[in-house]
């Protein structure tokens, strides 16, 4: 599958046009330098249009990405030591969350994420990375865990929503994900949650409550897909992209509502263009706020929590008397 | 000209596949008479009404107003509505949002998908919430989660019990991720309420879904229900689609979820108040063994 999404083409074309030539060169001897040297500033000058730029939607189909890092894909990079643990021990390990202890830069945390999978196959058993009830117990577990062991958390938030599945119903979706709001909101040891990617509604919200949450500078966040909202406003799922704009999605307008704290910035052309680079920069940011949220006691990091998501919320009021019917 | 005498009322109009499909449609005149959504049997309304909103034939609860089921649950003369003046914005500046919202406060009558406040059940005074379907779906945006946390934060403060009856499309999607908050606000504040002791009952009323099913909803002490209330996370059409499969008729009923563990108890309508003066008292008497004979 090729990396380059529509948008992208004129600047994958522009590559090939360079390499081209300097292939050209060197077979036929000629000095293309200076053109090359031209055609790599207006490279700069099309990279810097394209992704300084980028539309909601574009911004959408970078968080999809097919080849977009997934939880497991961070986690060797910004931590070491990690030891995968499994299983909610009420029923099943559901393997679209993935979590357990590791070290960030040697100070032991506990980690759980949204997983995805890395092909069809994967993606099969990973519920394409979307939870069943096990699945938010068993992060659930895992976050109990690291507050009775006083560990900070950290949670990476990569998923379409909570699997909308019989099953799921019968055994309490709607409850496990509420009481994951409910017990976040309580644990005495920092919280520091990132948007890897794609975070859909109460399936991401229920590893979402934290002191502090960042967001990938290409990842959304939204409380219903673009796709789901589409359906709904023009009957028609796929006019997504008109959505995306409409639905302020991105990490920058999430960043307005004050409903994240930081955007982390991703190399041209998103994530995957480089792995290490940008699991260099989650984990700096991850680092500083965990410096900073360890000064606080559990009752200031509760009480801190609690602020956040306590004055989210745009509203009025006024005593004007409600419209006349007919 | 006939139909001039008949009152429109909005309960006339619940619409049901079920039994269209089998029936042949029957005129009936709006307002006087009423149609069961659920078996087709025509009451006049004025017995419907008597007989609490459920359908003499069949059992089924139809969806009450805000108002309706405060008067059904409060004792007569006790209720002070609380944030009542709390109205929604449009921060996204989401095509047709406004628009809606001034006609929906017009057709319901109520300014939010819920109306909050204290009275007294049996005697023991609450802090209560009631949403209303007919507003927006029940759907929540910043203004349902201002007040139902407000109502906790209330509850709290006066350490009263807490009792909020949901019903719910899910979360409002014109608010985007404001709405979606709403969710961890809610709970946050149910956890505070609930750490210190206080009593929180959930009533699921037809239908509780989504991010209001997904959040306060599912986190009572008691978690309770009406007969027939269709309570869940995902709508039956989007797991339909998502499994290819048909799925029974008592998929995500209340009888459903409590034969599945997801609930205390199936309340029928008559018998709620006095179920619930019941599960009051048992939080307010304080009997020491030693004392009783
Ligand atoms: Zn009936």
């Amino acid at each position: 599958m090729s990396l380059e999404l529509p948008f992208e083409k004129p600047l994958a074309e522009l590559r090939k046009k360079i390499d081209e030539l300097k292939k050209f060169g060197a077979e036929r001897q000629i000095d293309f330098t200076d053109e090359i040297g031209r055609l790599e500033l207006r490279y700069q000058e099309l990279e810097q249009e394209i992704y300084g730029n980028l539309t909601a939607a574009q911004i959408m189909h970078l968080a999809r990405h097919h080849a977009r890092p997934t939880t497991l894909d961070y986690i060797p990079h910004v931590f070491t030591d990690f030891i995968e643990l499994h299983g909610d021990r009420v029923f099943a390990d559901d393997l679209a969350i993935v979590g357990g202890l590791a070290k960030l830069n040697g100070v032991p945390v506990t980690v759980v994420g949204h997983q995805r999978g890395k092909d069809t196959k994967d993606n099969i058993q990973r519920f394409f990375g979307s939870p069943h009830p096990e699945g938010f117990r068993k992060a659930l577990r895992f976050m109990q865990q690291a507050n009775k062991f006083g560990r900070p958390i950290i949670t990476f938030i990569d998923t379409k929503g909570a699997y909308p599945g019989d099953t799921a119903e019968e055994r309490g979706q709607s409850e496990a994900i509420a009481r994951n709001l409910h017990a976040m909101s309580t644990f005495g040891v920092p919280i520091i949650c990132v948007v890897i990617g794609e975070g859909g509604s109460g399936g991401a919200l229920a590893l979402g409550v934290g002191n502090r949450v960042l967001m990938l500078e290409n990842a959304i966040y939204s409380v219903i897909s673009p796709n789901g909202a589409a359906s709904i406003l023009w009957k028609d799922a796929s006019k997504a992209d008109q959505a995306a704009e409409t639905m302020k999605i991105t990490a920058k307008d999430l960043l307005e509502f004050g409903v994240i704290e930081e955007v982390i910035p991703e190399p041209y052309g998103g994530a995957h263009r480089d792995l290490p680079v940008q699991a260099e920069a989650i984990k700096e940011a991850l680092w500083r706020h965990m410096r900073e949220l360890s000064a606080l006691s559990p009752e200031q990091l509760m009480e801190d929590r609690y602020a956040k998501f306590r004055k989210v919320g745009v509203f009025a009021e006024e005593a004007a008397p409600l419209p006349v019917t007919e | 000209m006939f139909k001039d005498l008949f009152q429109k009322k909005k309960y006339a109009v619940v619409p049901s596949e079920r039994v269209s499909a089998e029936r042949p449609k029957r005129e009936i005149p709006e307002g006087l008479m009423n149609k069961c959504p659920k078996c087709g049997t025509i009451q006049f309304s004025k017995e419907l009404e008597k007989n609490q909103k459920v359908c003499s034939s069949c059992g089924h609860h139809f969806r009450l107003s805000a108002h309706e089921r405060i008067a059904m649950t409060i004792d007569e003369g006790t209720f002070s509505e609380i944030d009542a003046d709390l109205v929604s914005q449009d921060p996204l500046n989401f095509p047709g949002y406004a628009g809606k919202l001034e006609q929906q406060k017009a057709s319901s009558g109520l300014k939010d998908a819920i109306v909050t406040g204290e009275g007294e059940i049996g005697g023991f005074r609450v802090v209560i919430g009631v949403m209303s379907f007919d507003f927006f779906t029940g759907s929540m945006g910043s203004v349902v989660g201002e007040k139902v946390t407000r109502a906790i934060e209330r509850a709290a403060e006066k350490q009263l019990p807490l009792l909020l009856f949901s019903t719910s499309g899910g979360a409002r999607m014109q608010e985007s991720i404001l709405s979606l908050m709403q969710m961890a606000k809610t709970s946050a504040a149910l956890a505070r309420f609930q750490d210190q002791g206080g009593l929180f009952i959930s009533v699921f009323t037809d239908p509780t879904l989504g991010g209001v099913s997904a959040s306060f909803a599912s986190l009572g002490d008691y978690n309770l229900a009406e007969p027939g209330a269709i309570v869940g996370f995902a709508g039956r059409i989007v797991i339909e689609q998502t499994i290819r499969q048909k799925l029974p008729d008592n998929f995500q009923t209340a009888e459903f979820n409590l034969k599945h563990g997801q609930l205390d108890k199936v309340v029928h309508r008559k018998d709620m108040k006095s179920f619930l003066t019941k599960l009051l008292d048992m939080h307010s008497a304080k009997g020491d063994p030693a004392d009783v004979s």
